[in-house]
C-alpha cells in the first residue's frame, strides 16, 4: 500500500483533471441503431441489455436507463448513467406504420402517439445530462435536420458529443462522410450489431466524457 | 392547403419581421402558418434551441389525420470570427425552409445546396 492508501495515482488525477461519473444519453433520429449500440455497450460492461430492436421505427418510445456502467481504458475508467433517447423526428405519419410495415389502423395510431410523446422526452432529457453519443446512420446522409438540430443545441449547451458512426457492417456505409461533414466532433465508425470496433468506442468514451466541460445553462 | 385556392403558399419571411417576434410568438407563428399549409422561408432561421422547441412544439401539435409534423430544413448557424468570439456576439443562424411534412420533401442536402420537393397529397391529407 502506497504514501496514498488504496486510492491510486491515477484515481487522484482523475479527480483533479477530469470526470469519474457522468449521465450520457444515446440520441439520433429513429432506426440508426441507438438500441442496438446501447445493447451493445450494456452486454459488454454490464451483462444486462437497455431493451428491444424492431426494423419498425420508434421501437423505443420511452427513455429507458442504466445507472453506474462503468467502462474501463487501460489505467483509467469512467462511470456512465447511460440513457437511450427515442428517435427524434420533425414528423410522425401513422400511415406510414400500416403502409410499409403492416401495423393495423388502431397499432398504428397508438405507436405514432406514443412516438410523439417519446420525442418531447427525448428533448426533456438534454436538459439534464452530462454528454452525448449521437448515433448516425453511415448509410444515410447526415445532413439531416434532426442531426443537425442535436448538434447545434449540444454546441450551443457546451456538451461534449461523440459520433457513432454506425452500421459500418453494410456495404453501403461510408463513416468517412460523416467525418468530412462533421470535423468539429469525434466521430467513431462502429457496427452495434457486429460489435465491430466497439474497443476504439470505449476508449474514445473514457477520454472524451471524462473530461471537464463547463455546461452552458439554458 | 386548403383545396379551393389550387395552390400552394410559398412565403419568404423577413429578417425584420422574426427579429420582432419572441422565441415564443416565432414559434406560434410558424407553426400556425405550417399548419394552415403555407412553406415558409425564413431569411433568418431559427437558433438549435427554437428548433428543438418547435420540434417538441409540433409533437404536441400533431393531429393524426390531418397534421403529420414539419420538414424543416436549413444550415447550422454562421461560424464564428475569432473577435465575434471574443466579444460574445451570439451566432446567427442561417436561412430555413419550413412546410408542412405532408407536402415538402427534402430530396438531398450537402454543405452547399438543399434540394426539396412539394408533393401535394403526400401524407395525412
Amino acid at each position: 500500500m502506497g504514501l496514498f492508501g488504496k486510492v491510486s495515482l491515477s484515481s487522484i488525477l482523475q479527480r483533479i483533471f477530469g470526470k469519474k461519473h457522468v449521465k450520457i444519453g444515446i440520441y439520433g433520429p429513429p432506426n440508426v441503431g441507438k438500441t442496438t449500440l446501447a445493447n451493445r455497450i450494456l452486454r459488454d460492461w454490464t451483462g444486462d441489455i437497455m431493451g428491444s430492436v424492431s426494423e419498425i421505427p420508434h421501437e423505443t418510445r420511452r427513455a429507458k436507463w442504466k445507472k453506474d456502467v462503468k467502462i474501463e481504458n487501460g489505467n483509467s475508467s469512467l462511470t456512465m448513467d447511460i440513457v437511450d433517447t427515442p428517435g427524434i423526428s420533425t414528423k410522425i405519419d401513422f400511415k406510414e406504420f400500416m403502409n410499409t410495415w403492416g401495423l393495423t389502423r388502431d397499432e398504428a395510431k397508438r405507436r405514432a402517439k406514443e412516438a410523439t410523446e417519446g420525442v418531447i422526452e427525448s428533448i426533456k432529457w438534454l436538459e439534464g445530462i452530462d454528454g452525448v453519443l449521437l448515433v448516425m446512420d453511415s448509410t444515410q446522409d447526415p445532413f439531416t435536420q434532426v442531426n443537425v438540430t442535436i448538434l447545434g443545441n449540444l454546441e450551443a449547451r457546451n456538451l461534449p458529443v461523440l459520433i457513432a458512426a454506425n452500421k459500418i457492417d453494410m456495404e453501403n456505409s461510408s463513416p468517412a462522410t460523416l467525418k468530412s461533414a462533421f470535423p468539429q466532433h469525434p466521430v467513431v465508425p462502429i457496427s452495434a450489431l457486429t460489435g465491430y470496433n466497439a474497443e476504439n468506442l470505449y476508449t474514445t468514451m473514457v477520454k472524451h466524457f471524462g473530461k471537464k466541460h463547463k455546461k452552458k445553462r439554458r | 392547403m386548403t383545396k379551393k385556392d389550387h395552390g400552394i403558399s410559398f412565403n419568404l419571411v423577413s429578417k425584420n419581421k422574426l427579429e420582432m417576434l419572441t422565441s415564443e410568438e416565432k414559434l406560434k407563428f410558424i407553426l400556425k402558418e405550417v399548419k394552415n399549409g403555407k412553406i415558409l422561408v425564413l431569411e433568418h432561421g431559427l437558433t438549435p434551441i427554437e428548433q428543438a422547441n418547435l420540434i417538441e412544439q409540433t409533437m404536441r401539435e400533431i393531429e393524426q389525420d390531418t397534421f403529420i409534423g414539419v420538414e424543416m430544413e436549413g444550415y447550422g448557424e454562421e461560424k464564428p470570427s475569432f473577435f465575434q468570439k471574443l466579444l460574445g456576439i451570439p451566432r446567427k443562424p442561417r436561412m430555413t425552409l419550413i412546410g408542412p411534412a405532408n407536402l415538402l420533401k427534402m430530396v438531398k442536402k450537402d454543405n452547399n445546396m438543399i434540394q426539396t420537393k412539394i408533393i401535394p397529397g403526400r401524407g395525412a391529407r
